[in-house]
């Protein structure tokens, strides 16, 4: 029984400390480029999102007989973007992205970005849809009664709100990037779960480095969250206000 | 001046106006009043377009609005509107609510639209409330503010749609207090509602609509007092 805890203990050190420099900095590099993956394809993806859920929305809102043609030619768009998107797998799409799309470049930390932050644009935009819908068609009209244009009304009165309404969607779809940033092994990213594998294949030992990120994926999403719960009770208290 | 010609609306296959034709002169206070699905509202939301009117023409300043040239939001800026639900923006103050549309639509310099809806806030009793959002203030205030908020457009027509219908009935007096000093001081008006009395009181005209037309109209004492159809006198006999 001893032995078996000394064996962890050594399996422990191997994962964690041994090595040329201390093997903990690659774990906090590989989190450190998980960051920078998925709070880049957040911005993006919430870009792309708002973008596509303004054509959809704007689009399915036009008057009949006064379609305009360009509205309806970027909504067919949104919609096969959406759809081509969402019906296949994600780590498809970055194998496409980073061996088809970008086959000579190695600026990999972007090539994920790319690839998950149009990705994750798919399903914001459909969060953001909702969210636009979700808010009272007063408001428009309202906003439009004063004479002011469709798109300033948006901007300034329907996505601030449905932003509002949406983010604790948007703060799922965080989490969900987050832990979806362990794919961009697949392209060669030394991210948190290349980190992993690349030092079970130097020690041949697999429960430390991949239990290790386990957690290491658990506390972190486990910040994420509490962060999140803590924004949104500000803003709920702010509409109480 | 709005002239209302021939006007019909439909909603898909059922006809909720059936041919309207009336005239309203400048600084001339009309009460529209009638049974609830009579079409008045529907009337009064195709006076800025809110509704596409189906056939008709509606001129304002001899300008035909529902026409393809015509420029809706130019339009919309000449005449404000207040909505049952208020329906002030819940992202913003009062203050901000007031401001809005005249610095988006470069109508003010934001200092000028502050002023200006200061002034304004403050002529509808909100000058305590600047910074305060609408979630906070009751329903006659909102619904002051909403007024406020249409005036900073400067707009020479105004068109309430039932705005007293939401609130509790001890609210009422003070929103119809400040529709009607605007009326006296010579705004042109176009008001939906069910409350007689105001309508009796402020009205130069009502027009009684049932059934997508205008079934009668005239002034107060016409209406109420030498009522002719027998559709109107069956309503007010119920109402009033």
């Amino acid at each position: 029984m001893n032995s078996y805890f000394k064996g962890l203990q050594d399996q422990f050190y191997q994962a964690f400390i041994d090595g040329d420099s201390p093997r903990y900095l690659l774990y906090l590099n590989g989190l450190k480029i998980a960051y920078m993956v998925m709070i880049g394809a957040l911005v993006l993806g919430v870009a792309i999102g708002v973008v596509l859920a303004v054509i959809r929305t704007s689009a399915d809102q036009q008057k009949k007989g006064k379609r305009t043609w360009w509205l309806t030619l970027l909504n067919v768009f949104a919609k096969v973007y959406v759809t081509v998107i969402r019906g296949t797998p994600m780590m498809v799409q970055l194998l496409i992205m980073g061996f088809v799309v970008f086959e000579n470049s190695r600026q990999l930390v972007l090539i994920a970005i790319l690839a998950l932050g149009i990705n994750s644009g798919a399903y914001v935009s459909e969060i953001i849809r909702s969210g636009i819908q979700s808010i009272n068609p007063g408001q428009m009209e309202a906003g439009r009664s004063l004479g002011m244009k469709y798109s300033t009304v948006m901007r300034k009165i329907i996505i601030p709100q449905a932003i509002k309404n949406i983010l604790p969607a948007l703060g799922n779809e965080m989490i969900t990037l987050f832990k979806d940033t362990s794919l961009v092994t697949v392209i060669g990213l030394a991210d948190l779960t290349k980190v992993a594998i690349q030092i079970q294949a130097r020690t041949y030992q697999a429960l430390m480095p991949f239990v290790g990120i386990a957690i290491i994926y658990l506390i972190n999403v486990l910040i994420l969250t509490w962060i999140l719960g803590k924004m949104e009770r500000r803003l709920a208290a702010s509409d109480r206000s | 001046m709005i002239e209302v010609k021939d006007l019909h609306k439909y909603f898909g296959e059922l006809q909720v106006l059936k041919g309207i034709t009336e005239t309203i002169k400048d600084a001339e206070v009309v009460c529209v009043v009638g049974p609830s699905g009579s079409g008045k509202s529907t009337f009064l939301r195709c006076l800025n377009l809110l509704e596409d009117p189906t056939e008709g023409e509606i001129i304002l300043d001899g300008e035909v609005i529902n026409s393809k040239e015509a420029d809706i939001n130019k339009i919309r800026q000449k005449m404000g509107m207040v909505f049952q639900s208020f329906n002030l923006f819940p992202n913003m103050n009062t203050l901000e609510n007031v401001m809005l549309a005249p610095v988006q639509t470069g109508k003010m310099k934001r200092d000028e639209a502050k002023e200006k809806a200061k002034e304004l806030l403050t002529r509808v009793g909100l000058a305590d409330k600047f910074e305060v959002y609408p979630s906070s203030l009751s329903g006659g205030q909102q619904q002051r503010a909403a007024i406020a908020r249409a005036l900073a457009m400067e707009p020479e027509v105004m068109l309430f749609d039932e705005p007293t219908s939401a609130l509790d009935p001890e609210m009422v007096g003070e929103v119809l207090d400040v529709m009607k000093s605007l009326a006296e001081e010579g705004m042109t008006m176009v008001i939906v509602t069910h409350e007689m009395g105001f309508a009796r009181e402020v009205a130069d005209r009502i027009f009684f609509i049932d059934e997508g037309i205008i079934m009668e109209q005239g002034t107060p004492t016409e209406l109420f007092d030498h009522t002719k159809t027998e559709r109107a006198k069956n309503f007010f006999s119920k109402i009033l």
